[in-house]
C-alpha cells in the first residue's frame, strides 16, 4: 500500500483514444494498440511521451508475443523513448496507470501514454479459457480444472448459501450494464437486456449463467498522463487530474483467504484511494468496478463499503447503481456489455470515466459528474487497483 | 492489368449449360435433438431439425454413381460422350487413388475421358463446375460431368456433430444449345483464410469457431455475389431463385437478406434444416431442388463457400428444354421424404465412431 502524501504534484489525463471493443479479425495486436495510442495522442495536443507504459495479460500465450514495451513503441514512432508491460491479469490496466503515475510523481518522468491492448480472437475459446486461468494459482487451482469462471461460480453459490440471496440476485447487475451499453457506440453488445433474459439464460458454471459471466473481446484504449506543468496549452479537452492511486492484493488462491466473500484488496485500496483524494464515499459520483462476473461487482460494493455485506444485489435491483441512481457504475457497459478486454480493462475505465468528467459521455452522461473511482481487479480479487479521477473544476 | 479494363466475370469462348443434373440424398436421419440428448443432456438450441446419414454400405463413390445416373436419366448423352469425371469431395474414400475413376466406370465413361477428384472444402463441387464449364467453353470437349458429393466429417460432441451430413449433386455440362439452363456468367473469389481445416491422417476436421463466421462465409459469399452481379449488371431482384453455401440454417438466411434476396427466393433450395450440411454438395444439392421446380426464363444464383477460404458464385438461366426432363430421375424433395429416423448409437455405428480395436 502507498502512504498517503499524494499527490506530491498534480498530474492529468490530457487524453484518451479507445477502439471498439469486439472480435477485431483483421487487426494485429500492434495494430489495435496504435488505433487507440494515436488519437490518445491527438487529444492531448504537442507533448510527446517520455515513457510508454503497455497492459497486457496474454499476449505471450495468445500471441506469442511478449517485450509488446519495445514492440509497441516502435510500431508508434516513438523509438527512444522507455517503454515496459506491466502484467496483474485483469488489473493490468489500473497497474499500467498507476505506474505511469509513479513515474511521473518522481519526477523521473514528466508524461507518459499509457496503452492496454488484449486480443483474444488469435484463438480457440478453450485455449481462452486455459490462457485465462494462468491468473490463478496454478499449482493449487488451475491444476485442478478450476478455470476463472469456476472460481466465480463458487463464490456466487457461497454468497447466496451465506446470506440467503434468491438464485436471480445477481441480475440486476447484468441487466444495468447491458441499459448502459446500449449508449456506447464502441461496445461489443449495445441492446439493453430484460430481466427475463436473465433467467433464460444458458448455465455456464452452476449458478453462473451466461449473463452472469461477461465476455471476452478483443480491444486497446489508452491514455496520455502528464504532470500539471508539461501540459501544453493546446490541449483540446478539460484536463482531468488523478487524485488517488492506489493497489493492494489478497492471496491468488480463494483457498488461502480467511473469508472468500470478502474481497480485502478492494477494501484496501478503495479505503486508500479515498483517504489519499480526501474523499468520503458518498462524494464519488460514479464508480467503474471490475464486473468481469456479476457476484464481483456484489463483492466489490461490499468490500469498497458502499453496501453491507450480503446487500449489494440489492442496490441493483433497486436501481441505485443506474445511470441516473445515486451510485452509477459501469457506466459505459462495463465488461458485461463493453466486452472484457483482459489486461486493457483498468485503462477503459480510465478513459471512459474521463469522458463523464469531460462531459463527453453522449446518451450514457452522468450529470454534473466530478468525481470518479475506477477499480480494476486481477484473478478473483487478488490485485485491486484504484484511482479516483477528478474532473478540473474541483482540482 | 489496370483494374479499370479486368472483367471480373468468367465467360468461356463458347456457350455452356447443363445438359443434366441429379441429386443423391441417403435414406437415414439423425436428429439434432439426439446430439443434443447424448452431448449436453438435451439442453441448448440446435442449428438444424436434422441430418442425413449414409448407411453402412455407402461412401462417396457410391453415392456418386447414383446422383450421375440420375443426371444421365435426364439428358440423351451416351456416356461415352462424357470426357470429364470430376468429383469433388472432402471425404473421398482414399486419400491416394480416385473417386471419379470408379465412378466413370460405373457409369460407362471409360476410357476416353479424364478422370479426377477435386479438393476445397466444401466449394470442391462448384470448382468441379466451374473447370467443366471451362473445359466445354473451350470446346477441348462437348460433354463434362462435375460432381459435389460428400458424407461429412463431425468430430463426437463438436458443434459441427448436429449439421455434418450426406448427400450432394451431379451435373452434365454441355453445349448452351442442348441445355435445360444456360450459365450466364460465373465468377471466383478466394483468399487464404484459415477458418476450417483437417490435416492429412486426421478424422475429424478443426474450425475457428466465431472466426467462420464474417472473415470467413460471410465475407467470402457476399464478395463472389456481388462482383458476379456487379459485372453482369444484375440484381436480387433478377433472380427467381437463390442458394448459397448452408452451413446452418442462420447463415444462408442472413447472407441472403444482406445481399437483399428474400425468404421467397432462397427457400426451395434451402435444405439443410432437413438433411444437415453435405459439404462439398451443399449448395449444388439446394440448386437441384430449385431445378425440380423451375419453368423456363427462371434466373439463377448460386454461390458455394469452401474454407480455406473461397466462394463460386454462377448465374444460371432456365431454358425451355427443363420441361419434361425433371420428373425423368427421382426429385430431391423424394429423397429428402425417404427418410429412417436413427438414434445416436445406430449412427455412432454406421459411421464409424466407435473403436473397435
Amino acid at each position: 500500500m502507498t502512504n498517503s502524501n499524494f499527490p506530491p504534484q498534480d498530474i492529468y489525463i490530457i487524453g484518451v483514444g479507445m477502439t471498439p471493443a469486439g472480435e477485431h479479425w483483421e487487426k494485429s495486436l500492434r495494430e489495435l494498440a496504435l488505433d487507440a495510442m494515436i488519437p490518445a495522442r491527438q487529444e492531448a495536443g504537442g507533448i510527446a511521451p517520455e515513457a510508454l507504459y503497455v497492459a497486457n495479460m496474454l499476449a505471450p500465450v495468445l500471441s506469442r508475443q511478449s517485450h509488446l514495451g519495445a514492440l509497441l513503441a516502435d510500431f508508434a514512432g516513438m523509438r527512444g523513448i522507455e517503454a515496459v508491460t506491466l502484467e496483474a491479469a485483469g488489473a493490468s490496466g489500473g497497474m499500467a496507470l498507476r505506474h505511469a503515475v509513479m513515474a511521473i510523481a518522481s519526477g523521473l518522468v514528466r508524461s507518459a501514454l499509457v496503452v492496454g491492448v488484449e486480443k483474444f480472437s488469435e484463438r480457440v475459446s478453450s485455449e481462452i479459457e486455459a490462457a485465462l486461468s494462468t491468473a490463478g494459482d496454478a499449482d493449487f487451482e488451475s491444476v485442478h480444472g478450476v478455470t476463472q469462471t469456476a472460481l466465480a461460480a463458487m463464490l456466487m453459490r457461497r454468497y447466496q448459501v451465506e446470506f440467503s440471496a434468491p438464485s436471480d440476485a445477481f441480475a440486476g447487475f447484468s441487466v444495468t450494464a447491458h441499459a448502459n451499453g446500449a449508449g456506447n457506440p464502441l461496445a461489443m453488445f449495445q441492446r439493453a437486456i430484460k430481466a427475463e433474459s436473465y433467467q433464460r439464460a444458458g448455465m455456464v458454471s452452476d449458478p453462473l449463467n451466461m449473463f452472469d459471466a461477461a465476455p471476452m473481446a478483443d480491444g486497446a484504449a489508452a491514455l496520455m498522463v502528464a504532470a500539471g506543468d508539461a501540459i501544453p496549452a493546446d490541449s483540446r479537452y478539460p484536463k482531468i487530474r488523478i487524485a488517488a492511486s492506489s493497489a493492494a492484493v489478497d492471496a491468488v488462491a480463494l483457498h488461502d483467504r480467511r473469508d472468500p466473500l470478502d474481497f480485502s484488496a478492494v477494501r484496501d485500496s478503495t479505503a486508500e484511494a479515498l483517504k489519499q483524494a480526501r474523499l468520503e464515499r458518498d462524494q464519488i459520483d460514479l464508480f467503474e468496478v471490475h464486473d468481469r462476473y456479476t457476484i464481483y461487482s456484489a463483492l466489490t460494493l461490499e468490500a469498497a463499503g458502499y453496501a453491507e455485506r450480503g446487500k449489494a444485489w440489492q442496490l441493483a435491483q433497486n436501481g441505485q447503481v443506474s445511470l441516473n441512481g445515486s451510485l452509477p457504475i459501469t457506466t459505459f457497459g462495463g465488461s458485461k456489455a463493453r466486452g472484457d478486454t483482459g489486461g486493457a480493462n483498468g485503462v477503459y475505465q480510465a478513459a471512459e470515466a474521463t469522458l463523464q468528467l469531460q462531459g463527453r459521455a453522449g446518451e450514457i452522461q452522468i450529470r454534473n459528474a466530478k468525481t470518479a473511482m475506477i477499480q480494476a481487479l486481477g484473478g478473483a480479487g487478488a490485485t485491486a487497483v484504484t484511482h479516483i479521477l477528478t474532473g478540473s473544476e474541483t482540482a | 492489368m489496370e483494374q479499370s479494363q479486368f472483367s471480373r466475370m468468367l465467360k468461356p469462348d463458347r456457350d455452356v449449360g447443363i445438359v443434366g443434373y441429379g441429386a443423391y440424398i441417403p435414406r437415414f436421419r439423425l436428429p439434432a435433438s439426439e446430439v443434443s440428448r447424448v452431448w449436453r443432456g438435451g439442453s441448448g438450441g440446435a442449428p438444424i431439425e436434422e441430418k442425413a446419414v449414409a448407411g453402412l454400405d455407402e461412401d462417396v463413390i457410391t453415392m456418386s454413381i447414383e446422383a450421375a445416373r440420375n443426371a444421365l436419366a435426364r439428358t440423351d448423352i451416351h456416356p461415352g460422350h462424357i470426357r470429364a469425371v470430376w468429383v469433388g469431395s472432402e471425404s473421398h474414400p482414399y486419400s491416394v487413388k480416385p473417386t471419379s475413376t470408379v465412378v466413370a466406370e460405373a457409369i460407362g465413361a471409360t476410357p476416353h475421358t479424364l478422370a479426377a477428384d477435386w479438393e476445397f472444402a466444401c466449394k470442391a463441387g462448384t470448382e468441379a463446375v466451374q473447370a467443366a464449364i471451362g473445359f466445354v467453353g473451350s470446346k477441348m470437349a462437348d460433354y463434362a460431368l462435375a460432381i459435389g458429393m460428400d458424407t461429412a466429417q463431425g468430430r463426437p460432441g463438436d458443434a459441427l456433430e448436429y449439421t455434418a451430413g450426406a448427400g450432394g449433386a451431379a451435373f452434365i455440362l454441355g453445349p448452351e444449345e442442348q441445355s435445360l439452363a444456360a450459365v450466364e456468367g460465373s465468377y471466383s473469389f478466394a483468399t487464404d483464410t484459415p477458418d476450417f481445416w483437417r490435416r492429412a491422417d486426421e478424422k475429424y476436421p478443426e474450425h475457428g469457431e466465431r472466426f467462420t463466421g464474417e472473415p470467413a462465409y460471410f465475407r467470402h459469399i457476399t464478395s463472389a455475389a456481388e462482383a458476379l452481379m456487379e459485372s453482369m449488371e444484375t440484381t436480387p431482384e433478377d433472380y427467381r431463385f437463390a442458394v448459397f453455401h448452408q452451413p446452418n440454417t442462420k447463415f444462408p438466411q442472413r447472407v441472403a437478406r444482406s445481399l437483399g434476396f428474400s425468404t421467397e427466393q432462397i427457400e426451395t433450395g434451402l435444405l439443410v434444416p432437413r438433411i444437415g450440411n453435405v459439404y462439398a454438395g451443399s449448395a449444388l444439392v439446394g440448386f437441384t431442388a430449385i431445378l425440380d421446380v423451375a419453368s423456363p426464363g427462371d434466373r439463377i444464383l448460386l454461390v458455394s463457400y469452401g474454407s480455406g477460404a473461397g466462394s463460386d458464385a454462377i448465374s444460371l438461366r432456365v431454358t425451355d428444354q427443363l420441361t419434361g426432363r425433371q420428373d425423368a430421375a427421382p426429385s430431391t424433395e423424394s429423397y429428402i421424404a425417404r427418410r429412417i429416423e436413427i438414434d445416436y448409437a445406430t449412427y455412432a455405428r454406421y459411421r464409424g465412431k466407435l473403436a473397435l480395436q
